[in-house]
């Protein structure tokens, strides 16, 4: 019987935000699209039907409001993203699989939106990268690097028809590329100008993958000028990850990856942008993250240099979201009118 | 083998002498926990636990003698905190014991009934009762508790119940967790 | 005077919010309207509510004394207009709550016949001394016009601070509001002179008037009102709420933080309201007690906003049809802007000193009540929040309510002006869990004061009930041990007397024989048994008296 004030209009919404995240992939996706193929997009439509259908299902079963809470959006944006992440050329169950884990087990599971310690994008990712580490790690490469444009029957096949001609169109990986080779004892100067590897990489990073990711920088300038976003997780993290990587590549660049490719190759910019910046994972405090931001930076550079896997981000991630409370209660603010003086 | 288990054996000796010397060097001195209890009770003193008053309810739960739902004044969030500090189960309150108030109660004597006899005087856990034998008795309202131990004895039915006094600077916001909607003007047509 | 020189600090946090203050500003101050009954509520301000010194059926006078100040804290209450006294009672009031309270009611004549003070007016104020003012201030009833209503005498008391800096509230920064904007347009002088007196009350070093820039005309005003006094400073401050919130406001100026949980006297500056100066001139210059404020009249729900010079006690229902506000139309009437104030349910509610705006909303204006989303941890509200808090833990903890946590997040540093709130995706009422968690908190304390209390005087019952019974035993064993001294028989004739009394019962007692019964017919078997118990017994006795 009371009613509550203020009682200004007020436009903010989560929809908004989440269709606002929506529009910033645009650029970047688009560019994968156009280098890589259809098979991206099959991929997202896959993931958002598996999510919209797990997270009703779920939903039902909780005896909550259905259509109220997926109008949120939030279940669409952790689809796309995990379609992103992943390879196009994955087979189908792959994607399925991914979403229904991340939606169930890293998001409804605690409770839904807003309760979530960890990013279910992620969390999804992680568990297919450890549990079907082949499909995972099958890259496209660019077309521009094929011998013939691949059909769309070809794209189709390859998620639909148990990976049918795969080999015509997959390829490694520049990231890839360096570590199967360091591990092997060549250099990554070697790498760069070797006859099977050397035409994998362009001016920034690699062929194709350098206009993703400047796809997902465009997008993530667009939500840091529309406020969207909190400007000091991407800053933190490229930032350290840049100056991490040029210590590292001026000490011996043989041996290290050159900081351009660190920031344009991988999925940095989909990461630093898009990833690193769901709000209900990450640190909440302005000070804390820069913290959690420079946190992700570190562990990313550390497991693609010196860990398992060649791409380290969606670890670095979810062990930030670990420490993401901590975090916040360390960096309280000083609140107004109890400065130190 | 013997390597082993010797070393295993030292090492558990060792930390064993430092815990216990961390258990005398480190310790707290903390309340009792039957104070504890008695502090989160309402000290209503009124009995309704079965108990004479608070104290002793609150010594009873310490030597996990009863439950602790035991009491109507203190209600749920008595109970939560209660669970919170001894790490037992949440339980809703025994009926038994009375039904929880809706609004907080005092009591008042009607003094034109009233004949002196200082019954109601010896009942009040309290003392919020001034007066003396023939003299006129009355209630100080600031003290009493709502325990309403003072009615049984009255031979003459003079103590009547009423709603404690608030004043708009004592009024609480509504949980917004269980807010209706405002006013009917507001409700979408 | 120094004026664009003068730093401006920015306050962190805040909102760009859509002023709404032209609507209401295109009219000059209306005159009063005199009501036909006058509602004045005995409590208008902060502290212990006034006692009435009039009865029921007694005439009054506009002006005229009708309830005294309880207390330290606690301010008088003047009839706002002449007429008769027909009722003290409860009423409706504006409040959050909208509970009643004791009002006395007056029933006006029509005449607005000013009573004849005791004191007059003086021009000349520099001829009392600072406790001589205070206590004209006090006397008039004047409290904190800017909404609070804290007693105005209090916060003129250096109380042996030294005042660096006394800064006039003049921002205004609620969307909607502009009753004190109209006022420093039409009464700078005035207003000026009130400040100057409340630099005199508080020995002040130096004065500043802080300024929303989109005042314009105002600031005009104040600055040719100020002429070339040095000791007046008049800052513009940017245009963004909550900007007249009094730590803001002292920060914007004076690039200091007054302590969270101090006052700002502490650092040195004292902060008072436009209005308020206006009322202490008024009061020390014409003798006239607070009878009257300018309120904003404004809203979708009215057809022509404008501001009112409104009596006290007049109830809204007046002011409304005044307006010509058709009462089908109306959809929501709140006190105050729409970022701070409160809904009023009931408009038989009167104007009170506190109230600084009637915002009507019509109809087709109301939005639907939202419903909230779980908080995604966005920390928009964290952006904005103006005294740098963490709004999104205050809620989990005020949610769950658990209150230790949430006092440790500084909850009681909240000002609650509603800027988290206005930017949350989730709509989430952030306000109201602050508001909940707040008034629990203190009731809690209240209750624990209440059964620290009762333990204490329970103990005490219990020593007192021991102490009675003790002393009972002791009493009683006093007058055993009495009894069973022997007493002196020359001393007393009279005990000896009764000793011996005694002592012949006792031997009769024992020399008594039982006499037996079923003696008859008795055989010479059983007659010899009981010869020779007889026997038996009396030689018993001669042993026990011989011995």
């Amino acid at each position: 019987m009371i009613t509550h004030t203020p009682q200004v209009p007020s436009s903010a919404s989560v929809s908004k935000l989440m269709l606002h995240v929506g529009y910033a992939l645009i650029p970047g996706t688009a560019a994968y699209v156009w280098l890589f193929g259809i098979g991206v997009l099959i991929q997202i439509l896959l993931a958002c039907i598996t999510a919209v259908v797990t997270e009703g299902i779920i939903l039902a079963l909780r005896k909550r409001p259905v259509t109220q809470t997926l109008a949120d959006g939030s279940a669409l944006l952790t689809a796309v993203l995990l379609a992103l992440a992943i390879s196009p050329i994955a087979p189908w169950w792959i994607i399925v699989l991914g979403t229904a884990f991340a939606i169930i087990f890293g998001k409804q599971l605690y409770g839904g939106i807003g309760y979530n310690p960890f990013n279910p994008a992620m969390l999804g990712y992680v568990m297919l990268l450890i549990s079907f580490p082949l499909e995972m790690t099958r890259w496209p490469a660019a077309f521009s690097l094929l011998e013939q444009t691949p059909t769309l029957q070809t794209s189709f096949d390859v998620i639909f028809n148990a990976g049918l001609g795969v080999d015509t169109v997959s390829g490694a990986t520049p990231l890839d590329a360096i570590k199967t080779q360091l591990a092997q004892g060549v250099d990554i100067s070697a790498t760069l100008i070797s006859p099977s590897y050397g035409e994998l990489f362009g001016s920034l990073a690699g062929v194709g993958w350098e206009v993703v990711s400047l796809g997902f920088l465009l997008g993530g300038i667009y939500l840091l000028l529309t406020g969207r976003i909190a400007w000091q997780i991407p800053a933190a993290m490229l930032a350290t990850l840049g100056v991490l990587s040029s210590i590292f590549y001026l000490i011996d660049s043989t041996q290290y990856i050159s900081p351009l490719l660190h920031l344009f190759g991988g999925a940095s910019m989909l990461g630093a942008f898009f990833i690193a910046t769901d709000p209900v994972s990450a640190a909440t405090t302005p000070r804390g993250r820069i913290y959690y931001g420079i946190g992700i930076g570190i562990l990313t550079f550390v497991i693609r240099t010196w860990g398992g896997y060649p791409e380290g981000l969606a670890f670095a991630v979810l062990l930030m979201n670990m420490a993401a409370p901590t975090i916040d209660h360390y960096t309280r603010p000083v609140v107004f009118g109890q400065s130190r003086k | 083998m013997l390597a082993a288990i010797i070393t295993l054996l030292t090492i558990a000796v060792i930390f064993g002498l430092i815990l216990g010397f961390a258990a005398i060097r480190f310790k707290v001195d903390s309340d009792p926990v039957v104070d504890k209890i008695d502090a989160l009770l309402p000290q209503t003193q009124c009995g309704q636990c079965t108990f004479p008053g608070c104290r002793p309810y609150a010594e009873a739960i310490a030597n996990g003698e009863v439950e602790i739902n035991q009491c109507p004044p203190g209600g749920d969030a008595t109970i939560v905190a209660l669970a919170d500090l001894l790490g037992r189960d949440i339980l809703p309150l025994n009926p038994e014991n009375g039904e929880v108030k809706e609004e907080k109660t005092v009591v008042i004597i009607d003094e034109e009934i009233c004949i002196g006899c200082t019954l109601c005087i010896q009942a009040c856990p309290v003392d919020a009762i001034l007066g003396a034998a023939k003299q006129m008795h009355t209630v100080i309202i600031d003290n009493c508790t709502g325990c309403d131990l003072c009615i049984p004895p009255c031979p003459v039915d003079c103590i009547y119940i009423v709603p404690e006094k608030t004043s708009a600077n004592q009024w609480q916001w509504p949980n917004p967790n269980e807010v209706v909607p405002a006013t009917k003007a507001e409700q979408p047509s | 005077m120094t004026t664009s020189l003068h730093q401006v600090y920015d306050f962190r946090g805040g909102l760009y919010l859509d002023e709404h203050k032209s609507i209401s500003t295109s009219t000059p101050i209306e005159a009063a309207l005199i009501p036909s009954i006058l509602v004045l509520p005995l409590s208008q301000h902060i502290g212990a509510a006034a006692k009435p010194c009039v009865a029921v059926g007694d005439s009054v006078l506009k002006g005229q004394l009708i309830a005294t100040a309880d207390g330290r804290v606690s301010a008088p209450v003047h009839a706002s207009s002449s007429g008769e006294v027909i009722a003290i009672e409860k009423r409706h009031v504006p409040h959050p709550s909208q509970l009643k309270a004791e009002c006395i009611i007056i029933k006006t004549d029509g005449r607005d016949t000013v009573i004849e003070q005791e004191q007059t007016g003086l021009s000349n104020y520099h001829s009392l001394r600072s406790d001589e003012l205070r206590q004209r201030i006090h006397d008039a009833g004047i409290v904190g016009l800017g909404g609070a209503g804290f007693p105005s005498h209090i916060k003129l008391k250096p109380g042996g601070h030294h005042v660096e800096t006394l800064i006039l509230n003049a921002a205004e920064c609620e969307p909607y509001i502009t009753c004190d904007d109209m006022l420093m347009r039409e009464h700078a002088p005035a207003i000026i002179n009130g400040l100057r007196i409340m630099q005199q009350a508080l020995h002040a070093k130096h004065c500043m008037i802080g300024i929303e820039d989109n005042k314009i005309e105002a600031f005009t005003a104040l600055q040719e009102a100020i002429g070339n006094d040095t000791d007046i400073d008049i800052v513009r401050v940017p245009t963004r709420y909550p900007a007249g919130g009094e730590r803001q406001l002292i920060y914007s100026l004076t690039g200091k933080e007054a302590p969270s949980q101090g006052r700002p006297l502490e650092i040195g500056i004292v902060c008072h309201n436009v209005g308020t100066a206006l009322a202490v001139n008024d009061a020390i210059t014409k003798a006239e007690p607070l009878v009257s404020r300018v309120v904003t009249l404004t809203g979708s729900g009215i057809p022509q906003p404008r501001n009112i010079h409104v009596l006290l006690g007049t109830p809204v229902d007046d002011l409304l049809k005044h307006c010509h506000a058709d009462s089908d139309d109306i959809g929501r009437i709140m006190i105050g802007g729409p970022m701070m104030g409160f809904v009023l349910d009931s408009t038989t509610a009167p104007v009170t000193k506190t109230t600084n705006c009637v915002l009507v909303t019509h109809k087709r204006d109301i939005q639907k009540p939202e419903t909230s989303l779980p908080c995604i941890r966005c920390g928009d509200c964290a952006d904005v929040c103006p005294v740098n808090l963490l709004p999104q833990q205050l809620y989990w903890y005020a949610r769950s309510q658990e209150f230790d946590h949430v006092q440790d997040y500084n909850l009681f540093d909240c000002i609650e002006c509603g800027c988290c709130d206005v930017v949350c995706p989730s709509r989430i009422p952030l306000v109201q869990y602050f508001r909940f968690a707040k008034t629990t908190i203190w009731q809690q304390e209240r209750d624990k004061e209440k059964s620290d209390k009762a333990r204490e005087r329970h103990e005490l019952r219990l020593e007192r009930l021991e102490r009675e019974k003790r002393e009972k035993r002791e009493r009683h064993n006093r007058k055993k041990a009495a009894l069973k001294k022997e007493p002196d028989q020359k001393d007393d004739p009279k005990k000896a007397a009764i000793l011996a009394a005694m002592k012949r019962v006792k031997e009769k007692k024992s020399t008594e024989s039982v006499t037996p019964g079923n003696t008859d017919d008795l055989s010479s078997e059983q007659q010899s048994k009981i010869d020779a118990a007889d026997a038996r017994r009396a030689k018993n006795k001669k042993d026990k008296n011989g011995a």
